[in-house]
């Protein structure tokens, strides 16, 4: 059964009451960012996106749509998996020293306007990083998450040919479609969760009527027709296995600056190295866990010097791992479809691109 | 814990920039001081002890040949030599000279160029002698140079990374500019370590930190062109204060 929505503001303020710190989109510097959110008015109601390889402008959208942009700058690891996390400290003592564990992080978050590129890759990284008892899993066991159906893909967007989206889920505690008309939007909402379903009973909602049911479902559904990007369907490890000495990995790293802004903007990209700070007086040290990528060179330092010197190996890397190996390692792909890295690539470089050539390639040889 | 180590500040052809940056750290130096013996800092004490000195940290470039012999010299009295700055690791914006001639400026600027004894390029210590560790950026960053020290106090690795500057936008959560708002910026090919200021404020990178350990200049100078970069733009704003560094090319070494 589907439940009709007037407002977000109820519901932002219900999840407020809740003690969730409320995250979700917002504009800020030029794009819509992920940030915490005191009210539903800070949402980018009216605001829309034009993204494509190497760019993305904000524009001003002939209705009130809050929810008519894709994926931007940042995902929601900033958040689950943040750029710099606390890991324990030592200090000295009489005898010798004293290591205390990070205290535990007891934010709750609740996350409104996850996609379904989104969402599977939230659930990506649960396979990686959801195991032990850490920050990551504690955060993500806490988590409230409303989802939202796309209804207007970018030009960078592909996640039809993934299969993650453009409807949401499964694994959101409420989900919506927005449905605009002008100025007015609704929300229809589909209920994931009890605890979903027991936030929805405190908000002022009704019945949803069948013919806007249907004209959700019908937007959601041409959501995925107007997608231009795509990726090669299936499993393609083959095609990564079999590309190792492939000559496109030149033609890649003649373009590419190994800057690594695709891994930071990756929903899915996990990798770390720790960093070790210390005192003054040489009393107290702490270690942090920070985001790093196989593109930097020191990522593959190991005794003697780094093993992937060249941009060639180290975008092989990166396309390898993401499209191939982790379904050897995790089971799937590590490519929801989210266009983050097509578009926030300075040099415009695209993931699909890229994987065509390496299948016209294989095909020819 | 035996005799608190000696550090000795030197200072080349600079601007003092990077040795204030050092006396910037006011919290911090005074607890510095209390673990260090500082043996020779014209910038703060005249006091000086002689050498040998556990680590030297050296500013400036080397352009006379009296800064010949006086690098080499510290650096046999030095256990570890630190270069700090654009100037001692790339030669510094006066490092231009390398590519001009510098017997027409000696002759435009003084007016008795004779008394002059002045080498006709600007060059790194590392081009002198071998440096153990390299603090870029002009200035240096003092947070990286507090922990520097640190590091070297309790026997770790200094935190030096080598990758881009973008890094650091993204764990700042800064909107990249370049892809935003089409403003050119020099972040991808230059070295973390500034803590993504310059994007932070919405200018463009300008590389003061020098090339990364990795870079590809040729395809960012294409797409600076795209964001209608002038030549003459491009030429001078990697012609500032690396202008060694990324002439010379921190390019793949291999495959
Ligand atoms: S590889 Fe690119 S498109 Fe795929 S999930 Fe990562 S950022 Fe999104
Ligand atoms: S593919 Fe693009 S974003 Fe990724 S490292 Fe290369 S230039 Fe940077
Ligand atoms: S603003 Fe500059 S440094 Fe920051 S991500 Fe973009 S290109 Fe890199």
């Amino acid at each position: 059964m589907s439940t009709l929505l007037r407002s977000l503001g109820p519901l932002v303020r219900a999840l407020h009451g809740q003690g969730y710190r409320v995250v979700g989109p917002t504009v800020r510097d030029g794009a819509i960012v992920l940030a915490e959110l005191d009210r539903a008015d800070a949402l980018p109601y009216g605001w829309g996106v034009e993204a494509a390889p190497g760019r993305y402008r904000l524009h001003r959208r002939a209705d009130a749509a809050a929810f008519g942009h894709a994926a931007g700058p940042q995902s929601w690891k900033a958040f689950l998996h943040p750029p710099r996390s606390p890991q324990w400290t030592a200090d000295r003592t009489a005898d010798g020293f004293t290591v205390t564990e990070a205290p535990p992080d007891s934010t709750r978050y609740a996350f409104l306007g996850v996609r379904g590129c989104d969402l599977r890759a939230i659930a990506v990284q649960d396979r990686v990083l959801g195991g032990a008892d850490g920050g990551y899993a504690r955060r993500r066991r806490e988590l409230f998450i409303v989802a939202v159906s796309c209804t207007e893909p970018a030009d960078t967007c592909f996640c039809a040919s993934t299969g993650c989206g453009p409807a949401a889920g499964p694994g959101y505690d409420l989900g919506l479609t927005e449905l605009v008309d002008g100025d007015r939007v609704r929300y229809l909402v589909e209920v994931g969760t009890p605890a979903g379903l027991e936030l929805l009973t405190q908000l002022p909602t009704e019945p949803a009527p069948v013919d806007l049911v249907e004209e959700a479902a019908a937007a959601v559904a041409a959501a995925a027709t107007k997608m231009s990007r795509a990726l090669p369907e299936g499993d393609l490890r083959d095609l990564l296995a079999g590309s190792h000495d492939a000559a496109r990995w030149d033609d890649v790293a003649a373009r590419c600056l190994s800057c690594g802004n695709c891994t930071m903007v990756c929903p899915t990209c996990f990798c770390t190295t720790v960093e070790d700070v210390t005192d003054v007086a040489g009393e107290h040290a702490e270690r942090w866990l920070r985001w790093d990528s196989c593109f930097d060179l020191d990522f593959s330092y190991l005794h003697g010097g780094p093993v992937r010197t060249s941009t060639r190996s180290r975008y092989r890397q990166w396309l390898t791992h993401k499209l191939g190996t982790w379904h050897d390692q995790f089971g799937e792909s590590g490519c929801v479809g989210c266009g983050r890295c097509i578009a926030w690539c300075p040099v415009g470089i695209d993931i699909t691109e890229e994987t065509r050539a390496l299948v016209t390639e294989a095909e020819e040889a | 814990m035996g005799t608190a180590p000696t550090l000795a500040v030197w200072k080349f052809a600079s601007c003092d920039g990077c040795q204030l940056s050092l006396l910037d750290c006011e919290d911090e130096l005074l607890a510095i001081a209390g673990r260090i013996r500082i043996a020779h800092f014209p910038e703060a004490s005249r006091a000086t002890v002689e050498g040998p000195y556990d680590v030297s940290l050296v500013e400036g470039s080397v352009t006379t040949p009296g800064d010949v012999a006086r690098i080499h010299r510290i650096r046999e009295q030095s256990r570890l030599l630190v270069a700090i700055g654009a100037c001692a690791t790339a030669g510094g914006i006066q490092a231009l000279r390398n590519f001009a001639d510098a017997d027409q400026f000696r002759s435009v600027v003084y007016a008795r160029p004779e008394y002059l004894s002045t080498l006709d390029t600007s060059t790194p210590a590392s081009a002198h002698v071998p440096v153990d560790l390299e603090l870029h950026g002009c200035p240096i960053d003092r947070r990286q140079l507090v922990d520097t020290l640190t590091a070297l106090l309790a026997g770790r690795k200094p935190d030096l990374p080598g990758h881009s500057v973008c890094f650091e936008c993204k764990a700042r959560g800064t909107t990249c500019i370049t892809v935003a708002r089409g403003v050119p910026c020099l972040g991808p090919v230059t070295r973390a370590g500034c803590g993504a200021l310059c994007p932070a404020y919405g200018r463009g990178c300008f590389g003061c930190f020098g090339p990364a350990a990795v870079t590809n200049t040729p395809a960012l100078v294409d797409r600076l062109r795209e964001l209608d970069m002038t030549e003459t733009d491009i030429g001078r704003v990697f012609r500032t204060f690396n202008v060694l560094a990324f002439a010379g090319g921190g390019d793949d070494p291999s495959q």
